[in-house]
């Protein structure tokens, strides 16, 4: 490169950019997700949003994303980026980054994501957001997020800042302290402004046929050479059993400590309920670490973010780490033999009494109610 | 060889957690504990210390009280701790802390059969970054999420995890990697650990035994070095009690269900 690049340059960045994480040749849905916010920060700064995408032989999958939004995507092919390597991906991002400029970079918070957006972060002098659930560029659309989002007095806080250009930099709003706080992060000074997305939080938009064969595929000239890797990927192993889709689910059951006295049968009564209403069985970190269930079931601020019509949560005390997990879901249903349960807070709908008792009852009026319609 | 492993010490989340009026944390009222996946990234190296009797040092960055933290991790086999500590490193962001941690390992030295073990991530912040940007700028590669280790000659193979499954990933030393819980189950401390852990070595690095090394730069550390700062902080709403039913019984499902029915949602 003739020119040193300079993260600090700030006015020589311009355009939104999402790392398109792909998986053996196949799209991540976090990724659509990401498109479609992506989709929404562009708008609001006014410019082209752009993905990155690499792999091998991958130009197939790239016009999917010009449905969700994307304006171009940068496509980088390389027997070499057929299976995800620090390496080898941090080097083309990273080259990508400074050759071309972006002002915000985002990344799902993948297994895969939390460990590229940070090397690169550190590589290219500039800041990173892990797990966000909210990103704004826009100040009065963060203003309203944090009316119902947050419990500050809005009308009576200053968003001013003399440091930066509250209305141009990127809100990056995450959890911390296992959800007992929110905070919103501004990289100010260095660009790219960088973020992973927590999956499953952001809202996939819909998709527009016209716009993903207008779609401009790019194939910029890079350099990559097995020297540059330094790990060897010996295997790529899936998991054998069929992982349960909680974040695609519209009606979650789950399970908490309160299936202690008779796992088995707990388990199967959550399995039925969720069987009626087409729904998944989903469950608290207590279960997982019992191992009564697989950690796929998880839901939480360790486990999976959901936000399903409905959300049943039996024998959960409701911790928050839970609660950060399912507290956006439309309509929250509780069952707990204690009364004074956390999870009574934020349910819409409670029910106290002994979950081997109330679930095989709740399921006869669910059919009872169906064979009525 | 030797084995370095990076420890944070964390308020304890898990319990009753304290707020300060204006949205901060307040860590005065609050337990600290030893981060849970630095446990499992201790318990890594001491495994490797059992095999081949190599040296375990462990290094973290905070204030003074840290060292009890590193006494305990002796109790539990670790040789030798080093604390990072001073005003101008504090609140420092992910990136301005690895660049810290970085000179620090720098300044101690790594050979060519070291390996450094990580937690996965901490539990005050969750953000999983500062493994792999210590790698980075110690110009290290690194494998995150390890699920399980074995030794292949100069090389490790790890279990890398993913959502979906996980993948086998050879590296050389040295190298970073970062620990899950699923790796292996810390061990406890000694009655034998506990008496020799205060005649274990323990260096403490300050500000000036590091400023002049080259990623010491008082413009990329501390609050005022860091790329990200905090805009705003606060507290998620509460959300407003909703229903709670009478009884228990068969009525009070038909109930529920009758309302649900009568708003759509099922």
């Amino acid at each position: 490169m003739a020119e040193i690049f300079n993260s600090a340059d700030t006015a020589a960045f311009k355009n939104v950019w999402v790392f398109c994480e792909q998986r053996q040749g196949k799209m991540m849905s976090t990724t659509f997700e990401l498109i479609s916010e992506g989709r929404k920060l562009a708008d609001e700064l006014g410019v082209e949003l752009c993905g990155i995408l690499l792999g091998d032989d991958v130009d197939g999958i790239a016009g999917e994303l010009g449905g969700y939004g994307a304006d171009r995507v940068y496509v980088y092919n390389s027997p070499l980026l057929k299976n995800y390597t620090t390496d080898a991906y941090t080097k083309v991002v990273v080259d990508a980054v400074q050759a071309i400029k972006p002002e915000i970079l985002l990344f799902g918070a993948s297994n895969i994501g939390r460990d590229l957006a940070p090397r690169c972060a550190a590589r290219l002098h500039t800041g990173l957001c892990a797990d966000c659930t909210h990103l704004d560029v826009d100040l009065n659309g963060y203003v309203e997020f944090l009316r119902t989002g947050s419990s500050l007095d809005v009308d009576n806080t200053n968003f001013e800042s003399k440091q930066f250009d509250v209305n141009t930099n990127l809100k990056m709003t995450r959890p911390a302290f296992g959800g007992h706080l929110m905070a919103t992060i501004v990289c100010p000074r260095f660009r790219p402004a960088m973020a992973t997305v927590r999956p499953g939080v952001m809202k996939r938009g819909a998709y527009d046929e016209a716009k993903a064969k207008a779609v401009e595929i790019v194939h910029p000239v890079f350099e990559l050479s097995v020297a540059d890797v330094k790990t060897e990927v010996l295997d790529v192993v899936k998991a054998a059993k069929k992982l349960v889709d909680l974040i695609g689910a519209d009606y979650i059951v789950s399970v908490g400590r309160g299936i202690a006295k008779d796992v088995e049968g707990g388990i199967k009564l959550a399995e039925e309920l969720a069987a009626e209403l087409g729904g998944v069985v989903g469950s608290s970190r207590a279960v997982v670490d019992a191992g009564w269930l697989s950690a796929d079931h998880q839901v939480g601020q360790t486990g999976k973010t959901v936000h399903p019509k409905v959300y049943i949560a039996l024998g959960i005390s409701g911790a928050i780490q839970h609660k950060a997990g399912m507290q956006d879901s439309e309509c929250i249903i509780a069952v707990n033999k204690n009364d004074g349960a956390p999870i009574f807070e934020i349910a819409d709908y409670g029910i106290c009494g002994d979950l081997f008792k109330v679930v095989p009852e709740l399921i006869e009026s669910v059919r009872a109610a169906k064979a009525a319609k | 060889m030797k084995i370095i492993v990076t420890v944070k010490q964390v308020p304890d989340t898990s319990g009753k957690v304290a707020v300060n009026p204006d949205g901060t944390l307040d860590r005065a009222s609050m337990q600290t504990i030893i981060n849970p996946d630095d446990m499992n990234a201790v318990e890594a190296a001491l495994t490797l210390k059992d095999q081949l009797g190599c040296k375990v040092v462990a290094f973290t960055m905070g204030p003074p009280p840290a060292e009890g933290m590193l006494r305990e991790l002796m109790a539990m086999g670790v040789d030798e701790g080093v604390l990072i500590s001073g005003r101008e490193f504090g609140g420092s962001d992910t990136y301005a802390t690895s660049q810290i941690v970085a000179a620090g390992i720098d300044t101690y030295g790594v050979d060519q059969d070291d390996i450094i073990f990580s937690g996965r991530q901490a539990i005050d912040g969750d953000t999983a970054q500062v493994g792999p940007q210590i790698a980075e700028k110690l110009h290290l590669p690194q494998v995150s999420y390890a699920g399980e280790i074995k030794r292949d000659g100069s090389s490790l193979i790890v279990k890398r995890m993913l959502e979906d499954g996980y993948m086998l990933v050879k590296v050389q030393t040295p190298c970073l990697i970062t620990c899950v819980k699923e790796l292996n189950e810390p061990r406890y401390m000694t009655v034998r650990g506990i008496e020799e852990c205060f005649s274990k070595p323990l260096t403490v690095m300050s500000y000036e035994t590091l400023k002049d090394h080259p990623l010491i730069d008082p413009t990329t550390i501390g609050l005022k070095g860091s790329p990200t700062n905090i805009y705003k902080s606060f507290t998620p709403p509460q959300k407003g009690i909703g229903v709670m039913l009478e009884g228990d019984g068969k009525d009070t499902t038909d109930k529920l269900v009758g309302i649900l029915s009568a708003k759509h949602i099922i």
